[in-house]
């Protein structure tokens, strides 16, 4: 069962990038896209466990910034040829503020 | 809206890469219809080679699966050859009878092999060499027959005569010509090629004209007799003496069609024909005058063909300059552009016939217009590059013979022939990818570039010193049809088609200020960009408008944007500045205690002659900087496309031999570049004598001290492929070093591409550009030298400025979720 958390308001997250949070789950990576849109995956690389907070982000993709592998933010797959997941959670946005589910 | 109809004749190479590059660019505009003559999806043909000679498959040939158009909605007619174009009604007609109407019709149907009008030529076991059908033909001749001859030595005829030795037949190649490939090989380069050829089994007759075919007893044919009456077996015989454009149903259709040397479909530069609302493609089509047969060529033309289907209208196919590779396993040869010389050309050759190795090199006044490599194929790329790009060679005459010498950098175990290595040698040290598996990936994901060879398995995406063996083990494998991009042109990424070079002329030309503003002036195809293009632009902006383009930390990869560089386990490393590599016991103390208070597991001395903490929590990282900030240490760059390091020697300062104060020579030169951002890093270093102990020849500038004054060196670097540093001038004092030096390094941060080291600039533009510039004309130089002190004016050392900002410092921290 997972509870809605309320994170933090949405400018504490700078547009195109990220910020990470400590779970029970490990480090989770929460992005703003360049339109506010939020999403958060697992804080681990599928490749070597890069850290993807630490990536740029472009559309809804950031580029790992060990070796470059791209993560879709929405599924949290690698884009091919690359193959992998690291698991999303589910955020929203509530007027100025940013939740998580965990 | 009802969707407009397109219809393609010729389900082939060419046809089904226009239709990829429509799809890519507007999947949705048309209803697509698909007629081949062949019962097949599309395939590969060009591995019909590897497949005759047993290295492959037909199934591992397939380019285009049955899923493929399923998924873009193309209704595929395979098996069914056209036969009617009705232009007046729009709509074609296949053999069986199937219909379809068309608003645009595309016409890509290839060629077909030319057989010699000779007595006998309809026989059975008379054969050419082009499709699926013809390569099984061959095949089951080879199980049931003995004698092979193949009429033809050109690339076609050698690969087929290779392939049917393989299968156990006895072959000879027959040739009208003094040579064999005549038309890719001068005569030296033919005869060593047909010795090799000759060792692998093929026999060969030259200078022999086929007279007739005779048939034996079952009808099949038995025997090929020449105009002088000698005659030889033959229960197979494979015609491979050219093609012709495939115009019959277009000829038929009263479209215009070139005659004789020029036969083939015209097409303008937009790919189409006399009738507005047909083009064409590939082999069949005549584009002022030429029609090619080769991929690479006929994939440029389906881009450009592409983009005016998808009603974009922005791009021209201006013509092709080609070059071409044997495929056969384990022999290497090479020819591009016009080998064969002329009044105006001289040659520069280089034969060993017994240590088989012969390169001819073709040079008309300061251009490369030919060459021919026979043995030692590495630097076929490379020469085909400065014959595409019609790059000026005067300067590098001297040496062209002896290659760009790209590959056999450190990493490969020394190996600079893809030919010689075997499978299981690694070639991309770096991600660990051995030859076997880049072949592999090659020929079963129909790979044609080095940039799908990159994104398939990785090698040659970290480094990139492989690059040259990952090309020509591409070359090998897909022959000619691989093609280098011409280098100036490259698109940034695949974000755009605007090469480098564009865009920063966009930016200084247009006054552009934002990110934003380039993406939507040059029309980008992202809405931000990528990984790729962001930190590039970010960097032309700020170079090019210094203290008025607003710097995008989020275009800049971590180690920028956290001023530290990222570990393999997430933490960073922090470099602190020793200008000119010196410290103090009060610097040396903070450090010490830095890395006790942190727990700082490593610290190492770099290579740069400054201490490394390396193993540090981001969130540390500003507490970190602040107490290295309070005795006024600052960052060392260790991260960035930025100035890195000043190294010098111990100079006259303290040594015998000692010229010059190297130390404070280097001191003044790592202080004036301080906050200096580059196209990529900067290394400097000033020794105090020729000893050279500072290791000035492997620099971006290097100085060397005389009793006189200074040398200054240019583009050198040390690191993936060693370039020892060029001469530019000699000067006095320590002033003009800065003033020569800054000219220089502010000439790179205006001309450099992103990414491009000094060393590799300067070969793109030529030395003798960058001394015109900073030497001969003094005006420039102090201009030059005035944009740099102004471009540095006031920085702000980002640590500092991190530690002092408390919005900046929370972006190190981790939030705190509330329970
Ligand atoms: C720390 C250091 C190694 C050491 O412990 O000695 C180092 C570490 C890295 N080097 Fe280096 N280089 C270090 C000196 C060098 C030198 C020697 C020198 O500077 O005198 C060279 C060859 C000289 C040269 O650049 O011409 C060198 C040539 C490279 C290259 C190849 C550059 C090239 O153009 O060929 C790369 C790759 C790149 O930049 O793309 C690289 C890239 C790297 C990176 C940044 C790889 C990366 O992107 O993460 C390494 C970061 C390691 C880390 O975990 O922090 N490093 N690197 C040295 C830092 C010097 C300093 O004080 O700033
Ligand atoms: C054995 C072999 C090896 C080769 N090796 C190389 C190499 O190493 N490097 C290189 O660059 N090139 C190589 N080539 C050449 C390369 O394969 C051709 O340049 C390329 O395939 C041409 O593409 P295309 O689309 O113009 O024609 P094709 O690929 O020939 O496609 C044309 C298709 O149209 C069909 N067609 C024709 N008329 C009709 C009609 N009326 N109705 C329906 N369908 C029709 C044909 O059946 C055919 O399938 C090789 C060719 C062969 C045969
Ligand atoms: S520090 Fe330099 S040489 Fe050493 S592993 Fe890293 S990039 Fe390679
Ligand atoms: S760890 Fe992310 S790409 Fe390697």
């Amino acid at each position: 069962m997972s509870d809605w958390k309320k994170l933090c308001p949405l400018d504490e997250i700078p547009r195109l990038g990220s910020r990470v949070i400590e779970s029970a789950h490990g480090d989770i990576a929460i992005f703003r896209l360049a339109d506010d849109e939020v999403f958060a995956v697992h804080d681990k690389c599928p490749h070597k466990g890069g850290p993807l907070s630490q990536g740029i982000v472009s559309g809804k993709i950031v580029t790992c910034p060990l070796h470059g592998w791209k993560i879709d933010l929405q599924s949290g797959e690698a884009i091919a040829p690359d193959v992998g997941c690291t698991p999303p959670f589910s955020v929203k946005r509530v007027g100025d503020d940013v939740w998580i589910a965990l | 809206m009802t969707k407009q109809k397109l219809v393609m004749i010729g389900n082939g190479m060419a046809g089904c890469r226009t239709l990829e590059e429509l799809l890519k660019l507007e999947p949705d505009l048309y209803d697509i219809t698909v007629f081949g003559a062949e019962p097949h999806p599309n395939y590969n043909r060009i591995l019909l080679s590897p497949v005759l000679a047993g290295e492959m498959t037909l199934p591992d040939i397939v380019l285009n699966d049955h899923a493929w158009y399923k998924n873009n909605g193309i209704t595929l007619h395979a098996g069914k050859k056209v036969t009617r174009i009705d232009r007046i009604h729009r709509r074609v007609l296949a053999e069986d009878g199937t219909e379809a109407e068309y608003d645009r019709l595309l016409l890509a149907t290839g060629s077909s092999p030319f057989i010699l009008p000779v007595p006998g030529k309809d026989l059975p076991g008379v054969i050419a060499y082009r499709d699926i059908a013809d390569t099984e033909a061959m095949i089951e001749a080879a199980k049931t027959h003995t004698h092979a001859v193949v009429v033809g030595a050109g690339l076609l005829g050698l690969e087929a005569a290779n392939g049917l030795r393989l299968r156990g037949m006895d072959v000879t190649v027959v040739h009208l010509g003094e040579w064999i490939m005549e038309r890719q090989l001068d005569k030296t380069a033919a005869d060593l090629l047909q010795k090799s050829l000759e060792a692998k089994g093929l026999k060969f007759l030259l200078g022999k004209q086929t007279a007739e075919l005779v048939a034996g007893e079952s009808g099949r044919v038995a025997l090929i007799r020449f105009k002088n009456g000698e005659a030889i077996p033959a229960d197979l015989v494979v015609m491979a003496v050219g093609i012709r454009p495939n115009t019959t149903l277009a000829e038929s259709a009263g479209i215009h069609c070139g005659v004789g040397k020029n036969s083939g479909i015209v097409v303008n530069d937009t790919l189409q024909t006399y009738d507005p609302k047909i083009y064409a493609v590939g082999e069949c089509a005549a584009h002022r005058g030429t029609a090619y047969g080769l991929v690479a060529p006929l994939f440029e033309q389906a881009k450009v063909c592409a983009n005016h289907l998808a009603r974009f209208g922005i791009s021209r196919y201006q013509g092709s300059v080609t070059s071409t590779k044997l495929k056969v396993t384990g022999i290497d040869v090479f020819s591009a552009g016009n080998f064969a010389g002329g009044e105006k050309t001289e040659d520069i050759v280089l034969s060993d016939p017994s240590g088989g190795v012969y390169k001819r090199l073709v040079i008309e006044g300061d251009k490369l217009v030919g060459a021919v490599l026979y043995g030692d194929t590495a630097d076929g790329a490379w020469y085909f590059q400065l014959l595409k790009d019609k790059q000026n060679i005067a300067e590098l005459r001297d040496h062209l013979m002896f290659g760009q010498n790209h590959v056999g950098d450190v990493g490969h175990q020394g190996q600079s022939k893809a030919a010689a290595m075997p499978d299981t040698a690694e070639v991309c040290g770096c991600n660990g990818v051995c030859k076997g598996t880049i072949v592999k990936a090659i020929k079963e994901k129909g790979l044609f570039t080095v940039d799908d060879v990159r994104k398939h398995t990785k090698a040659s995406s970290s480094c990139g010193s492989c690059t040259g063996l990952v090309e020509q083990i591409l070359a090998s494998t897909v022959g000619g049809a691989y093609q280098p991009v011409q280098s100036k042109d490259k698109p940034v990424c695949g974000c755009t088609d605007h090469s480098h070079g564009e865009v920063r002329a966009a930016i200084r030309e247009q006054h552009l200020l934002t990110i934003p503003e380039v993406m939507s002036f040059l029309d980008w195809k992202t809405p931000n960009g990528c990984a790729s293009c962001r930190p590039a632009l970010n960097y032309y902006l700020i170079s090019t408008w210094p203290h008025e383009a607003q710097d995008d930390p989020q275009s800049r990869f971590i180690n920028e944007r956290a001023h530290a560089n990222i570990q393999k386990d997430g933490t960073f490393s922090v470099v602190p500045r020793m200008w000119g590599g010196l410290t103090s016991p009060k610097e040396l103390r903070v450090i010490a205690d830095v890395a006790e208070k942190y727990n700082v597991p490593t610290v190492k001395m770099t290579g740069g002659a400054r201490v490394d903490l390396l193993g540090i929590k981001k969130a540390d990282l500003p507490k970190v900087w602040a107490d290295l900030g309070a005795v006024g240490m600052v960052s060392g760059h260790a991260y960035g496309k930025s100035i890195r390091t000043v190294k010098t020697c111990v100079g006259a300062e303290h040594c015998r031999f000692g010229t010059q104060l190297s130390m404070s020579m280097g001191v003044k030169l790592e202080k004036m570049l301080f906050g200096m951002w580059s196209p990529h890093k900067v290394k400097l270093a000033v020794s105090g004598c020729p000893r050279n102990c500072a290791e000035a020849g492997i620099k971006d500038v290097g100085v060397i001290g005389v009793d006189s004054g200074y040398e200054i060196y240019v583009a050198g670097n040390g690191g993936i492929k060693t370039e020892v540093a060029q001469f530019l001038c000699k000067v006095a004092t320590d002033d003009e070093v800065l003033e020569y030096a800054g000219a220089f390094l502010q000439l790179y941060r205006e001309e450099g591409f992103y990414l491009e080291r000094t060393c590799h600039y300067v070969s793109r533009v030529g030395l003798d550009h960058v001394k015109r510039i900073v030497l001969d004309d003094a005006a420039r130089r102090k201009e030059l030298y005035e944009a740099l002190l102004y471009a540095l004016q006031n920085y702000e050392d980002p640590w500092n400025a991190a530690v002092q900002k408390p919005a900046v410092r929370r972006e190190y921290e981790k939030l705190e979720v509330n329970p």
